[in-house]
């Protein structure tokens, strides 16, 4: 559906500026696809060769077999991208902007209205309101409506959900569900490293760089090193101690415990409490837990940083 | 309490469109060196009650000081003695680390000598020796965050808000973030912030909820967990912002 081949980007006058190196991946059809990473990390940019808006400096990609650089026009015509910024019509209204999506893809909005009807009953009250006077909540649900409205093959969200708080954003993969049922591929970008859970499999990104790749669920399982979720009375002091205790030990601040990560699993909940009990802590709690996305993706930095510096 | 000891203090604040209660009469306490977590859903009022407290926006009715000044008599104190932040405007791109810090240093009142000092700091403190010709656009996010974070102190205010100062940033960065944070609170200064990571409201001592204009929850998290029965903040925010009305 969607392969990526060694596509490399470099940006500045001198292209002095890596955005992509080397990077290789491959959705499958009616799969959700997330590509994680912070900012800057590259995925936007990987989404404009993808929508053919920009040409990579080499390596080659296709999206439904057509090839990004040579065939773009057929795929103009099946994609769906709804850019990470707003990128609609302001001065037109609502109604204004889904009729001038629909008919530049020959299509209507009645012919597809199954597919937006339920995020387009939230809009209606507003379908004369013009587009820039839009909450930011009400932008992110048109654009969507317009990236659908000629019912393409493959969607392509750039980090729909940044800045979005928790409700909407729960909503907001609910639909992205039903679009995969209804059988549209769709590769989503998102800096939150919980949401990867949502998706098919993901693709971790970070300085350019495809960290791993994996379905979410065989990357937690798979990951080696141990983690202990601990907490004590003097949070900030346990975890500086424990993060100098040796080199395969990392620990930092997860929520109301700390994580400590051992490499080598040489670590026992045993010898952190004798260690923590040595230096005074008090209240000490102690327990296994599972790794979350957001400590694979830490792990994976930590490596990627010592093996290029 | 003595209200010294308070950086901020509201009393029914309330900001009116026509006929429609952005913030809706909130009442709430603020200590000095307090990390206080503001949260709520798109929509529920968060930016204007932030826009009243920086002095940015004129209450409808109700009371606030800040730094020991009222919001509506003192507003240019106020804007004085804070700092802040957002991700959205932080510095300027075409800028170098040298003159955007001279230029908020300068913002901020602070004359020749004291600039210098203060500047020469900062950029010990980060380790940006090496950095202070670059263009800020050709910083690192992280740093880029780290650095509008220590310019926004740099005139050592009594309270700095922050406005997601973390969003899009990678994990490992974010926490670094975080520990400045606690050392800034360790040296003072009272720290109000929003985020919509619900694992950095456990890292705040007391956060409050605002849902559909009001203050739904206010505590430390360990509290408002106990009061909804669940194990995580993530959750007790769910509860709270899906009964909001209000859509965004």
């Amino acid at each position: 559906m969607i392969s990526i081949r060694n596509i490399n980007k470099t940006y500045g006058k001198k292209g002095d500026i890596t955005a992509l190196s080397n990077i290789n991946l491959e959705v499958e059809r009616g799969e959700l696809y997330g590509l994680i990473g912070p900012d800057g990390a590259g995925k936007t940019t990987l989404f404009r060769i993808l929508t053919t808006l920009i040409l990579p400096d080499s390596g080659s990609a296709q999206v439904m077999d057509y090839d990004v650089v040579v065939q773009y026009p057929q795929i103009r015509k099946i994609v769906g991208y709804m850019p990470g910024k707003f990128s609609l019509y302001q001065d037109l209204t609502v109604q204004e902007n889904l009729s001038f999506f629909a008919t530049i893809f020959n299509t209507t909005i009645r012919e597809n209205y199954h597919l937006i009807e339920d995020i387009y009953v939230q809009l209606e009250p507003f379908k004369n309101r013009r587009a820039g006077a839009l909450s930011g909540g009400m932008k992110q649900k048109l654009a969507l409506c317009c990236a659908l409205i000629h019912r393409p093959e493959v969607l392509f969200l750039d980090e729909p959900t940044t800045g979005v708080d928790v409700v909407s954003r729960k909503e907001f993969w609910e639909m992205l569900k039903r679009y995969k049922e209804a059988g549209i591929t769709i590769f989503v970008s998102t800096p939150y490293m919980d949401e990867a859970t949502l998706c098919d499999r993901i693709a971790l990104i970070q300085e350019g760089k495809i960290l791993d790749i994996a379905k979410p669920k065989d990357l937690i399982e798979d990951f080696q090193p141990g983690v202990f979720a601990v907490k004590t009375a003097e949070m900030n002091r346990a975890k500086n101690e424990l993060q100098s205790l040796d080199e395969n030990v990392e620990a930092y601040h997860f929520g109301e415990y700390m994580h400590v990560v051992t490499e080598n699993n040489h670590l026992t909940p045993k010898a952190i409490s004798d260690f923590l009990d040595k230096r005074g802590h008090q209240e000490v709690i102690i327990k296994r837990t599972t790794p979350t996305v957001e400590d694979v993706f830490m792990n994976l930095m930590k490596h990627a940083s010592t093996t290029t510096t | 309490m003595k209200p010294s000891e308070q950086s901020i203090v509201t009393k029914n604040l309330t900001k009116k469109y026509g006929t429609f209660t952005a913030v809706d009469a909130i009442s709430f306490d603020v200590r000095k060196g307090e990390i206080f977590g503001f949260l709520g859903a798109n929509g529920a009022g968060k930016t204007t009650a932030m826009r009243m407290l920086t002095g940015l926006s004129k209450p409808s009715s109700g009371e606030a000081t800040v730094a020991g000044f009222d919001v509506y008599r003192d507003a240019e104190n106020i804007k004085k003695h804070i700092g802040y932040m957002s991700q959205k405007f932080s510095l300027y791109q075409d800028l170098k680390v040298k003159e955007n810090i001279a230029f908020y240093g300068g913002i901020y009142g602070l004359r020749r000598e004291a600039l210098q000092a203060a500047s020469d700091q900062l950029i010990h403190r980060l380790g940006l020796q090496g950095e202070v010709k670059t263009m800020v656009k050709d910083l690192p996010l992280g740093w880029k965050q780290k650095l509008a974070f220590s310019i926004s102190i740099i005139h050592q205010p009594s309270i700095v808000f922050l406005d997601e100062p973390t969003g899009g940033v990678d994990p490992v960065t974010r926490r670094q973030f975080w520990n400045m944070i606690y050392e800034a609170a360790d040296r003072g200064i009272t720290i109000f912030v929003t985020t919509h990571y619900m694992d950095e409201a456990e890292y705040c001592n007391r956060v409050a909820i605002m849902v559909d204009g009001k203050i739904e929850a206010l505590g430390q998290p360990s509290e408002l967990k106990v009061r909804f029965e669940t194990d995580t903040m993530d959750d007790v925010f769910y509860q709270l912002a899906r009964k909001a009305k209000r859509g965004d």
